[in-house]
């Protein structure tokens, strides 16, 4: 769909953000009644969970500022535009992006906006970015893919919905980069998988039908449609980052494309933090991006129910190597953890309430 | 209720990045904009941002809880210095009551400080928690 043809639109800065807390699938699975026999397939052990006091804004705000601290040849004044991608956003209608740009000290002189194409909100804030800063409109623009992903009590959901995001700092022959796109391919289709209506709290899901028909349908699509405009194979790349809603389907889904499971391993965090929903393949980037090499090239393939993919084929640059220690790695935040039972799991979920 | 929509929008920038002021008269650094320096009385008084880090001057462990904390507790309430000197109260945060201790390195955090209700506005701010272990 876009072959860019040049190495000049980039990522300057990432920066990504977990909560503290964990749930074990165990602990889940003891409130319901669950055999733990039956949640093998999800391939999860635990998922992040958001603390008393954290929603999907100040975990944008945390990631956004990460990526800034990778960023610091960027002043936030010189941000043209915040967009934040999410399907959890506290208020439905008052931009995460608005709360972002004060937390930050961006300019009034900014442009700001939320996206929500459920778990593919975040690549579509990185899309307009690119968009934006290849046209000249945009110095710099910061876009940002974050969720406190909602599940239903007692939903298969809950063993996967997690807490946590990334932010990116991207600008077009400008700065010190970390990493450019070479191109960038897009699929959409009228697919019911997954939905929330409006005004109810938790989504909902179509069961087996998010597989198939969904995610492998759409990913798949996505990933060598972008190969192909490259003219690329798996072969020639170094990583594999596909949306990750339970930990097997990103590794079935790397094999069906051609890639063997060590391309996919190092950027998986859904068995350990679960999905962060718009976060979660961005955030695999940012793990990714925490330990690759200058010269190596990641595809990146987000999902969104209902559904679409985003591929993007990125390079990694010399940048890495000066900045990545600027900011807490991603796995800085997987070892910071402190474990929760189901009762304050639901407490700081606002599950339950007085 | 007529919602506090002006004094949230007045207090979010310091609120959120933690704003200070600067003497230029005394060199005093303070929290939040200041028109007059608390120390020497000057109005040459300067808008900064405040340090991201610092350590734990005081504590203490609230047990009685605000309903706001809908039931979350206890808490802790700290007096941190910041490496410029300048003190500030904050919640702190990721941290258990047990683990809190003077002199311990904090840094900043952005988190919900309270909302009107389930309809109104949403207050953010700083709290603090222990530095993040880097690799």
């Amino acid at each position: 769909m876009t072959v860019f043809g040049d190495k000049k639109t980039v990522i300057v800065g990432y920066g990504s953000y977990i909560p503290r807390y964990r749930i074990k699938i165990e602990s889940i699975a003891h409130a319901w009644g669950e055999s733990l026999d039956t949640l093998r397939g999800l391939r999860v052990q635990e998922i992040s969970v958001k603390g008393p006091d954290e929603d999907q804004v100040t975990i944008a705000v945390e990631a956004a500022r990460n990526a800034l601290r990778r960023a610091p040849e960027v002043s936030p004044k010189d941000i043209g535009a915040i967009y934040s991608g999410s399907e959890s956003k506290p208020y439905a209608v008052k931009p995460t992006s608005t709360i972002v740009a004060a937390a930050i000290g961006a300019s009034m002189s900014v442009r700001l906006a939320d996206y929500e194409f459920a778990c593919k909100g975040g690549t579509e804030a990185i899309i307009s970015c690119i968009s934006q800063a290849r046209s000249g409109m945009i110095k710099y623009g910061l876009a940002i893919a974050a969720d406190c992903s909602q599940s239903l009590p007692g939903d298969v959901l809950e063993y996967t919905a997690s807490a946590g995001g990334s932010a990116f700092v991207i600008g077009h022959d400008s700065g010190d980069p970390i990493a450019y796109f070479e191109g960038q391919y897009s699929v959409g289709t009228d697919t019911p998988d997954f939905w929330r209506r409006d005004l109810i709290k938790y989504p909902r899901h179509g069961g087996r039908f998010t597989g198939e028909p969904a995610y492998f349908r759409h990913v798949i699509a996505a990933a060598t449609g972008l190969m192909k405009e490259l003219d690329m194979k798996p072969e020639d790349f170094d990583y594999i980052v596909p949306h990750q809603p339970n930990g097997s389907f990103p590794i079935e889904v790397a094999k069906r494309l051609g890639f063997s499971e060590s391309k996919v391993l190092p950027g998986l965090l859904s068995p350990i933090v679960g999905n962060f929903y718009s976060g979660s393949s961005p955030t695999g980037l940012c793990k990714v991006l925490d330990q690759a090499k200058p010269g190596q090239r990641i595809l990146l393939v987000s999902f969104g129910s209902g559904a679409g993919s985003d591929a993007f084929s990125i390079v990694v640059a010399e940048g890495i190597e000066r900045k990545r220690g600027l900011a807490p790695k991603v796995e800085d935040y997987i070892n910071r953890k402190k474990y929760v039972d189901y009762s304050l799991y639901a407490k700081f979920w606002g599950k339950i309430a007085r | 209720m007529m919602p506090k929509s002006p004094r949230i929008w007045q207090l979010a920038e310091r609120r959120y990045r933690l704003l200070g002021s600067k003497c230029v008269l005394c060199g005093k650094t303070s929290v939040g904009p200041r028109s007059i320096c608390p120390a020497c009385g000057s109005d040459k008084v300067e808008t900064v941002q405040l340090p991201s880090t610092g350590t734990i001057y005081s504590y203490t462990v609230v047990h009685s809880l605000p309903a706001e904390k809908n039931g979350y507790g206890p808490y802790i309430m700290a007096i941190v210095a910041l490496e410029d000197g300048t003190k500030l109260t904050a919640e702190i945060v990721d941290c258990d009551p047990e683990d809190v201790k003077i002199g311990m390195p904090v840094e900043l955090a952005f988190r919900l400080i309270g909302q009107e209700s389930e309809h109104g506005i949403i207050y953010y701010g700083y709290k603090f928690r222990p530095i993040i272990p880097r690799t």
